[in-house]
């Protein structure tokens, strides 16, 4: 099946009700994704589907074909939203942070505290209280003006 | 320039927010297996029979593969690895199963047969104690004689699930084959773990002597508590599978597993009895703790004790007696949570407290500075607190910041009400516990600069920056010089578990004083330049208590803690009126910690720790159905979610603790023992009577139900006013 995976185009031969998540984690080699609850409801295998914010966990494989999907492997480590997570400390354990940083992503720029607020209600973070991610993404913000 | 007290980068680097950092589930071995644990689905019983139907491939283990004792090693040898026959609680592992494939493992049938009998799942009704304790100062009869006023009340908290984003696993490898086909004789296991050398202990106990044994840590996906002692559980299950199978096993629990099998915060039940003046000065404080230990001892011994020790709150009171009863139910294993039983017990004292001010109509700011322990002062265990109490500064710089005079005559007569709970947390483990552990770090010389060796985990909270920044000044040497070893019980020293508030005050002055020694070894040299011309310069030291610190196991007696930490909570909250949700708008924590090293990592241990508090007030509800839960997912047990989450501000205070590392004092669990208390008083200040978390708006409905009815037989009661009191 072919789609566009972090700007590459890729032919890949998965179960078609296989889940993204576990094709991209076991087949392409992509373990940034993560999982944790397998229910749609933490957003730690937040992956960009066409630029939308999706829950890997809940998309079977044959549901991207054609697609564009972006995991935060295809970030390059060179999107300022990476090191300002660690700086501002809205990544401690780490788990919900690839997925956080995706759904980040998809505010666009500049979003609200009230904005950020209602885009992130998808992804659970157990260990910060959710300020220090607030922190981080309008330092972004900060760095822009 | 100095690295303590700075907001250095992170020794993590970049990783997490790259995806590159590898979890336990991230790593794959070559010929890996995956394990899958048949658990038991009755309360209490025996098994029968159990019936497999399995298509080829299986690696199948039970009881009779263990090599060593059948004993998951912690504080009391009592639950099994694997059940035999006695069946204790739902979710016991019974069998377990290995294969390549994981759609043939879930497909797998494995039905156990039973002969049941009849649980206890009421930890008041049970006639099983698993632990008791007495804590007894002054004269409990002269005090209540002493007292004008005499306010009693039963306070209760519910299960808390940890909700560790990253679910629990492990992979054990086996290692050490003389021959092909030969039986393994050393297993090295990886997993996402707080306390490695537990682990390394129960592998040794459950493998016997033959077997070599290494443990590795994994990135670990946060642990509050929750991975301490459940890890060695997954340790054992995967290393006896991959003795059987001859091949490295993964096991990863999915989030139902997780919740459904693994340990919580326990529940509890405490009654007040408590003698004051009219002017508000307590004079006798009779205090009975319960705690459902659920059906195994675990860890539930330490959580009684610290959950007793911190039940009278931060207050003075001359007379005090203290009772605590852990008991046995027929429900898993009830474990560490993030504070340890001070959540538990503060919650019931310091609601108790507001309901003493409602009692005798006084402000309950006034009623707190009246008895909060100072310097000089003696706690419930006939503790001399020393210049770092700090409970008067945090409790008025709360006050002052948060604006709470002005709020709560604001808000009279609207939807917002205001509370305040004052309360303290113990640093390190209770009483002689770090005299016993006896923990062991050590810091090296190496041809980059310094690199330090302990046991102690990241698992978010910041470990590898905050010990480096301490062994850096130490040193003398730049913070970028110090590197920071990999967790391996093959290569680092034990230095304790990562829990109890110890990470950084104990460990982290073990480091100082081990970095202080080498500096001093090294001639004036840098530790580099040293390596250069002498080769390697190792120091290990072993922690030291302060001299003065006695304590008396046997009668609860002494310095229950070197030191503790302080911290006033004011929260604010709105009440949907028709709904009966609360909504938590904001929360001012003022947090003594003695010393930040690293500011921006403590903040958010305190913003993290009020979220988790902010879910144990309102909205964390465990449903226990014949003895399992029953909302095992994430879609009917709920954390807090950016909406749920209120505002915060937090002001650190430094009064330091002249024997901590830089004078810091503990940090990681104060955070959570008072937000629920503080919500929960937020809540009453709006004329609820509730005396129970979570507070969810069924409670709340049925306690304004019942007060309604109270009010319609009182023509002195008033909607908002004070609250009476029961005989």
């Amino acid at each position: 099946m072919k789609l566009t995976l972090n700007g590459a185009a890729i032919d890949v031969d998965a179960h078609p009700m296989k889940r993204l998540l576990d094709v991209l984690r076991e087949e392409c080699d992509l373990t940034g994704t993560k999982e944790g609850c397998g229910e749609g409801e933490c957003g730690a295998c937040t992956v960009l589907i066409d630029g939308e914010p999706v829950c890997a966990c809940l998309v079977p494989w044959a549901h991207v074909e054609g697609a564009d999907v972006t995991t935060i492997e295809g970030l390059a480590d060179e999107h300022p939203l990476q090191q300002a997570f660690m700086d501002e400390v809205g990544a401690q354990c780490g788990i919900c942070t690839p997925g956080m940083i995706l759904a980040a992503i998809a505010l666009g720029p500049d979003p609200s505290l009230g904005q950020i607020k209602e885009g992130l209600t998808g992804n659970l973070c157990r260990c910060t209280g959710y300020e220090a991610i607030y922190r981080a993404i309008q330092s972004v913000n900060a760095n822009r003006h | 320039m100095n690295a303590v007290g700075q907001n250095v980068k992170r020794k993590d680097g970049i990783g997490k927010a790259t995806g590159r950092v590898k979890y336990a589930d991230d790593l794959t071995f070559p010929g890996m297996l995956y394990g899958r644990t048949i658990r038991t689905t009755i309360p209490a019983g025996r098994i029968k029979d159990v019936k497999f139907q399995l298509s080829p491939g299986f690696t199948i283990c039970d009881y009779r593969d263990i090599p060593g004792k059948n004993v998951v090693a912690l504080i009391v040898d009592d639950q099994p690895c694997l059940v035999e026959r006695e069946v204790r609680h739902v979710a016991e592992p019974v069998v377990l199963l290995a294969h390549e494939d994981r759609d043939a493992l879930l497909a797998a049938d494995v039905a156990i047969e039973y002969d049941e009998a009849r649980p206890v799942f009421d930890p008041t009704r049970s006639e099983t104690v698993l632990k008791e304790l007495l804590i007894e100062k002054g004269d409990l009869e002269k005090g209540f004689a002493g007292a004008d006023v005499i306010v009693e009340g039963v306070y209760r908290t519910g299960h808390q699930e940890h909700i560790y984003i990253e679910t629990n696993g492990v992979i054990a490898v086996p290692e050490g084959f003389s021959a092909l086909g030969s039986r393994p004789s050393a297993i090295t296991v990886y997993g996402s773990i707080q306390c490695p050398f537990y682990v390394d202990r129960a592998l040794r106990v459950m493998l016997g002597p033959e077997f070599d044994v290494r443990v590795v840590q994994t990135e670990t996906g946060g642990g509050f508590g929750g991975k301490e002692d459940y890890p060695s559980m997954l340790a054992c299950h995967a290393s006896i599978l991959a003795l059987k199978s001859g091949r490295p096993v993964k096991i990863v629990y999915d989030r139902v597993e997780d919740m459904l099998a693994t340990t919580k915060r326990h529940p509890s039940i405490v009654r007040h009895r408590t003698g004051v003046k009219t002017d508000g000065r307590i004079t006798a404080m009779d205090v009975d703790v319960v705690i459902d230990g659920g059906a195994y001892v675990t860890l539930s011994p330490v959580v009684l004790s610290r959950g007793s020790i911190h039940a009278a709150g931060p207050y003075r009171c001359a007379n005090t007696r203290i009772r605590g009863r852990a008991m046995f139910t027929n429900t898993p294993p009830n474990g560490a949570f993030r504070g340890f039983g001070a959540p538990q017990t503060q919650f019931a004292m310091e609601v108790h407290m507001e309901r003493i001010a409602e009692t005798l109509g006084v402000d309950p700011v006034k009623l707190r500075q009246k008895n909060a322990l100072r310097a000089g002062d003696l706690t419930a265990t006939g503790q001399k607190l020393r210049d770092d109490c700090s409970a008067l500064m945090v409790l008025k710089e709360a006050v002052r910041r948060s604006g709470y005079r002005r709020k709560s005559k604001k808000y009279k007569g609207t939807n917002k009400g205001i509370g305040v709970a004052l309360f303290y947390h113990g640093s390190g483990f209770t009483g002689s516990g770090e005299l016993k552990l006896a923990s062991r770090a050590a810091v090296e010389c190496t041809e980059r600069g310094v690199r330090l060796l302990v046991s102690s985990t990241e698992i978010g909270q910041g470990t590898r920056t905050m010990h480096a920044q301490i062994v850096a000044d130490a040193m003398g040497i730049p913070y970028d010089h110090v590197d920071v070893a990999p967790v391996d019980t093959a290569v680092v020293p034990d230095s304790g578990p990562t829990v109890a508030s110890r990470t950084c005050m104990v460990v982290g002055k073990i480091l100082q004083r081990a970095s202080e020694e080498l500096r001093d070894k090294l001639d004036g040299l840098s530790p580099a330049e040293y390596f250069k011309r002498h080769g390697p310069l190792r120091v290990e030291k072993e922690h030291v208590p302060p001299e003065w610190l006695k304590w008396d196991e046997a009668r609860y007696r002494g310095d229950a803690y070197a030191t503790y930490a302080w911290a006033c909570d004011i929260a604010e909250v709105e009440l949907d009126r028709d709904t009966f949700e609360v909504r938590p708008l904001r929360i001012t924590a003022v947090q003594d910690i003695g010393r930040a090293i690293h500011p921006a990592l403590a903040t958010g241990q305190i913003e993290g720790g009020t979220g988790q508090g902010v879910g144990f007030a309102l909205i964390e509800q465990v449903v226990m159905k014949n003895g399992a839960m029953a909302n095992a997912q994430l879609t009917n047990y709920t954390i807090p979610t950016t909406l749920d989450t209120p505002t915060m501000d937090v002001v650190l205070l430094e009064n330091p603790f002249p024997e901590g590392p830089y004078g810091a004092k503990g940090l990681g669990e104060l955070p959570i023992d008072g937000p629920a208390p503080a919500i929960v008083n937020a809540i009453r200040s709006l004329g609820i009577d509730v005396r129970e978390v979570p507070a969810t708006p069924e409670m709340l409905f049925s306690a304004l139900g019942s007060r309604l009815s109270a009010e319609r037989h009182s023509d002195t009661l008033t909607y908002g006013g004070p609250v009476a009191v029961p005989a």
